[in-house]
């Protein structure tokens, strides 16, 4: 068979491309991950939990993280669980929560995110651009994570080092997070 | 920029990631099909639009996604308290507060502000 290239289509990430950043921050896209939106009720988090390989948070605002897996509280049933590697439909979250035997609702949003890295000392500055939340270290210490608000857009927040933050934003919205915090990044450096 | 305090979070955060999402404690009939047209009407249209002390369901929909109900003053913007969805009606915890905050009056003349400034 001629082999044409058309076969050969691979998939981009929508910040493919995109810089920005300044001498107090840094901006960059993170590397593609397995990601799923996890429901489930007070009693069977302990099996899910098992089944992940990672304790589910139970209290507002917190992660965890283990064997490469990291879960988030978002709501007080509700998790956003991120893998390393992968990026396929059928990851292997999915694939654990199903192995969990317990009642619970797990959906692939692996393609329906994307992350950008935040880092450097003026990352929180930079974020608060367009957040309105207490990104100190007393009221958001490292490991903690919130769903919020970044200029127009929804986004996941979760600080993952003293000065490095990693923002969940949804696809179609990235242009615009990545917009704005580069703005946030300029000010910062200010 | 007003700080709501979530239940479900336990803390105070921005408006932003807030709506408001109508009158609170309006329980659905349990059997809807039998009901009158006027008492649909009472039930599904009208509410009662109060001046000061009202309890609304408010949601935190940019954060943990959750309702709950807010006693809030319609005239001062202030909240009162929040609380769980599904829990009854909570009385205002310091009602003098509640009754403090209707009577307050502030004076913004220019002796009272500006009448040192030389």
């Amino acid at each position: 068979m001629v082999d044409s290239g058309i076969e050969m289509a691979t998939r981009t990430s929508s910040l493919f491309g995109l810089h920005g950043g300044s001498s107090a921050v840094r901006l960059e896209a993170a590397p593609a991950a397995e990601r799923i939106s996890l429901r489930v009720h007070a009693e069977n988090v302990s099996a899910l939990s098992g089944a992940l390989g990672v304790d589910l948070p139970v209290k507002p605002k917190t992660s965890a993280s283990a064997n490469g897996r990291t879960a988030l509280w978002l709501g007080p049933d509700e998790w956003l669980v991120i893998g390393e590697g992968g990026y396929d439909i059928g990851n292997s979250l999915m694939q654990a929560a199903a192995n969990s035997g317990a009642l619970h609702s797990a959906t692939d949003v692996s393609h329906r995110n994307v992350a950008i890295l935040v880092s450097g000392p003026g990352a929180a500055a930079a974020i608060n651009a367009g957040c309105p939340q207490d990104l100190s270290l007393k009221a958001f210490p490292v490991g903690a994570c919130s769903r919020t608000i970044f200029g127009k857009i929804e986004i996941v927040l979760l600080r993952t080092a003293e000065d490095a933050f990693r923002v969940e934003v949804w696809r179609s919205f990235s242009d615009y997070a990545f917009g704005l915090l580069a703005e946030g990044a300029r000010d910062a450096a200010l | 920029m007003l700080l709501i305090h979530c239940p479900y979070c336990e803390e105070d955060r921005s408006e932003l990631e807030f709506r408001w999402a109508g009158e609170a404690h309006i329980a659905r009939p349990e059997n809807i099909a039998a009901i009158s047209d006027e008492e649909f009407a009472e039930f599904f249209f009208l509410r009662n639009n109060e001046k000061g002390l009202t309890y609304e369901r408010w949601r935190h929909i940019h954060g943990c996604g959750r309702f709950f109900n807010a006693a809030r003053d319609t005239v001062s913007d202030r909240f009162l308290m929040t609380y769980k969805a599904g829990m009854p009606k909570q009385p205002i915890p310091v009602m003098e507060k509640a009754v403090a905050i209707a009577e307050e009056k502030t004076v913004e003349t220019w002796e009272a502000t500006e009448g040192d400034a030389r």
